[in-house]
Parts: structure tokens; sequence; C-alpha cells
């Protein structure tokens, strides 16, 4: 894992609101970075923008490999991963979603079934692998955006209030797999989260937001 | 009271026979259909796609002319292709009115703004999510594409199946570029039209026995594949 994300600068704005404004931060260490903050504080924008969804207004993205900037192409896009609040999720069963990543790099067989079984019991949804994605429960349907997004391997994994619609139990569930993923991963997984607790919980690295920008971390 | 009844044993009789006449009719009327509902779909459907998944100059108007052309009064399109096909017209060089060809041309006319209108609303509203969640997860802007349209598909098969049902049942216009010739250009709902008029009821009611039946199975898929949209839809939001 070499990839690095340095933001520099950022800016951007909806319908002349600012939303980000002067945000600036380097993702260069394995780990865990909790991105925490009042809601409206701009942590989803600045979400987008790094997982390369949309373009700030000002400032720069720059995705490093050692000491190369990237070019934002599909080969940059499908070294990361952003799973958003709301996961849109594909009218077929949840062994096929979760193979979607792999299916479209051309990945066929036995492969995608080792690897789709191995996430799906990573999240424990194994015993729904045939039922259609569509009747999972939001709680669920949270830890499948999770499988779907581990399945493809990213070296850097943004994770956008992935508990902010899911039950206590869910909830409980998210966490132990993120911390899980701590454990098991030597990549960069970036969370939004708009509860401090669940943030110290999670974090290796705290930053906190407001207003636009990244006032601190530690 | 007797007449009618008389009229539904005959017709009864015809369906039942597998009278000659009669089946070449229901042949045709599936051949003009068919055919005109692949061409508006072939058409009909990159529209509804590229109204759907882009963003350009004149989006706004061609899905306004299009959802205007939903309702296009079929005797109004049968007029206008008349006026083109005639020997007089521009078109009239083809010599197609009469044709087989010109009740195709004219359904294919009546089925495309349905196909791509109930196309593009379908796509559309699936579009975000599957969008962000194709992207995200490393997919080209082709397979996004791919994606969205194989996500839509039910509401696409909705604006389908409505768009045969209208070709199915639609007179008006291939009455009048079609004429009603025996054997050649007569189909369904023409036959429907010209034996009622001559007051030979059974071979009118049988044939309107026959397009109730297709109407019914059309709206019962219809019915099924809206009701399964609506739980994804409600599933979606």
């Amino acid at each position: 894992m070499d990839l690095k994300l340095i933001t520099s600068n950022i800016y951007k704005s909806y319908d002349g609101k600012p939303v980000l404004k002067d945000c600036s931060f380097s993702f260069d260490r394995s780990g865990t970075y909790v991105l925490t903050g009042p809601n409206g504080s701009g942590k989803s924008t600045f979400f987008r923008i790094c997982g390369l969804l949309e373009d700030p207004d000002e400032g720069e993205v720059n995705y490093f490999s050692g000491v190369h900037i990237l070019k934002r192409d599909i080969e940059l896009r499908r070294r990361i991963t952003l799973l958003l609040p709301k996961v849109g999720i594909f009218n077929t069963t949840v062994f096929k979603n979760t193979a979607y990543g792999l299916r479209i790099r051309g990945m066929k067989g036995p492969k995608i079934k080792e690897k789709v079984d191995k996430a799906l019991e990573f999240v424990g949804l194994t015993h729904k692998k045939n039922q259609n994605a569509l009747t999972l429960s939001s709680g669920e349907t949270q830890r499948l955006g999770i499988a779907r997004a581990m399945v493809i391997e990213p070296e850097i994994f943004f994770l956008d209030e992935p508990t902010a619609s899911v039950d206590q139990e869910n909830t409980e569930i998210i966490e132990d797999i993120i911390l899980k993923m701590k454990k098991e991963e030597r990549s960069i997984v970036v969370i939004a989260t708009h509860d401090m607790a669940q943030a110290k919980r999670l974090a290796d690295w705290l930053l906190l937001m407001k207003d636009g920008k990244i006032i601190s971390s530690w | 009271m007797d007449s009618i009844i008389e009229g539904f044993r005959k017709a009864f009789y015809l369906i039942l026979n597998f009278d000659p006449e009669f089946l070449s009719i229901i042949v045709l009327s599936f051949k003009v259909s068919g055919t005109a509902l692949i061409i508006a779909t072939v058409l009909g459907l990159p529209i509804g796609a590229l109204t759907g998944l882009k963003r350009f100059p004149g989006r706004g108007l061609i899905i306004s002319l299009l959802n205007t052309f939903m309702g296009l009064p079929p005797v109004v399109v049968g007029l206008f292709l008349y006026l083109l096909l005639s020997r007089r017209g521009p078109l009239g060089f083809m010599a197609l009115l009469y044709t087989p060809s010109a009740m195709i041309i004219a359904q294919s006319i009546l089925a495309f703004p349905i196909v791509a209108a109930l196309s593009h609303s379908a796509i559309k509203k699936i579009e975000p999510l599957i969008k962000q969640a194709s992207l995200t997860l490393g997919a080209t802007p082709f397979q996004v594409m791919i994606t969205i349209i194989k996500e839509a598909r039910y509401g696409i098969m909705s604006g389908v199946i409505a768009a045969l049902g209208r070709v199915m049942a639609e007179v008006g216009a291939i009455l009048i570029v079609g004429g009603n010739i025996a054997g050649y250009t007569r189909v369904m709902t023409t036959t429907i039209a010209l034996e009622t008029d001559k007051g030979n009821f059974e071979l009118a009611l049988a044939l309107g026995i026959i397009l109730l039946m297709l109407s019914f199975i059309i709206n019962m898929f219809l019915y099924l594949i809206q009701k399964k949209g609506v739980v994804e839809t409600a599933i979606w939001t």
C-alpha cells in the first residue's frame, strides 16, 4: 500500500453558499482516520471530493503513489472507494451485489466466489447471500455496502456516516466490523461521523471539522 | 337481443374452428404491431437513456416533446403520414401507402414517445443512487450506463408494454395509411370497424373478444411489473 491523499486549500460552494473553506489535510499513513464535527460542517462534501465524485471549486486533491501524483482516471478510482450514507443497492442477490466490483474488473468464476464468501462472512451476511438485497434491513444494507467495498480491497476506504441510519444493535455490529478491519487491513480507512463517542472508539487519528474546515487533528 | 346472442355464437364458432381469414387477420396484427414495437424500442430506449443519464442543451425540450407526443391523436398521425406517403407527397415515390409498411411506420410513431418517455422516467428515478454506487465501486462510464439501464429494467418494460397496448388497440392511423385491404392490410381493429359498418357482427365480435383478451393479458403484465416497480421504489426511497 503506497497510496496517499493530500488535499490542499479546498473550497466548495453550492448555490453561492460556501460549504468547504480552505480545507487541507494529508492521509498518508495506514490506519483509521475519523472525521467528526456537527451536521452541516462539510464532512460529506469533503468525502465526495476525496472520493472523486465531485471536483472542488478551488484547491487540489492529489493522490500520490510514492512521490508521483496520479491521474484522476479509472485506475485511480479503482484503488479507492466511498461508502455513502444512502447505499445504492442493485436489484439482485446479496452475492451478486457484493461481486459487482469484481465483475466490472473482469474477474470471473471461483475467484469471485472465494472473495465474496469471505467478505460476506466478515460482515455477517453469509446466511442472506441468495436473498434479494433490496429486502435487507437498513443495518444489513450498510453491512452489504461495507462488504461490497471490502471485496475490491481499496487502498483508501471512505465511509460517510456508516451508522447514521441504523439501530443501536447494527451500530455495534458495524463498529465491530470496522474494528476488525483495522486489525486485518493495512489500508487507510477514513470515517465521517457526527458522534464524538463513536469517533473516539474507532479512531487512530481524530480530525475535527467545523464550518467547512478541518480545524484540528490529534 | 337474439341477434347479439347469435353474433356471439358465431364468433365463438370462428374462434374455436381457427377460421383461416380470422387467423390471418390476427397474424398480420401481431406482425404490424410487433415490428412497430421493436422499431419504437430500438429508437426510443436510447433516447430515454440519453435524456435520463446526460445533461445537455435542449434536453428539457426533448423531454417536453416526448411527453406531449405520448398523447398524439392517432388520426392526426395517420393524416400527416398520408400526406407524406400519398403519390403527390414528398415520400410518394416510395409507394408505401396502403401497405403494411405504412401501418408499421404509423404505429412506430405512436409507440416511440411512450417507450422513450417512460424509459426516461424509469432511468431518472434510480439514476443518482445507482450511478454513485457503481462509480464508487470503480465502474467505467459505459459500465455505469449499462448498470443503470439494467436496474431500470422493470420501468422500461412497463413502457414497452404500455406502448404495445396502445398500438394493438389503435385504429385511426392505420385505417388512413393502410386502408383495409382484405388479406393484405386488414388487421383486428380495422376489421372490427369495417365489419360493424357492414352489419357482419360475428367476425367483429370474434376479433373483439381476442382484442379484449390481449388487452387483459397486456394489462396483467403491466400491473405485475408496476407492482414490482412500486415495491422497489418504496425500498429505494
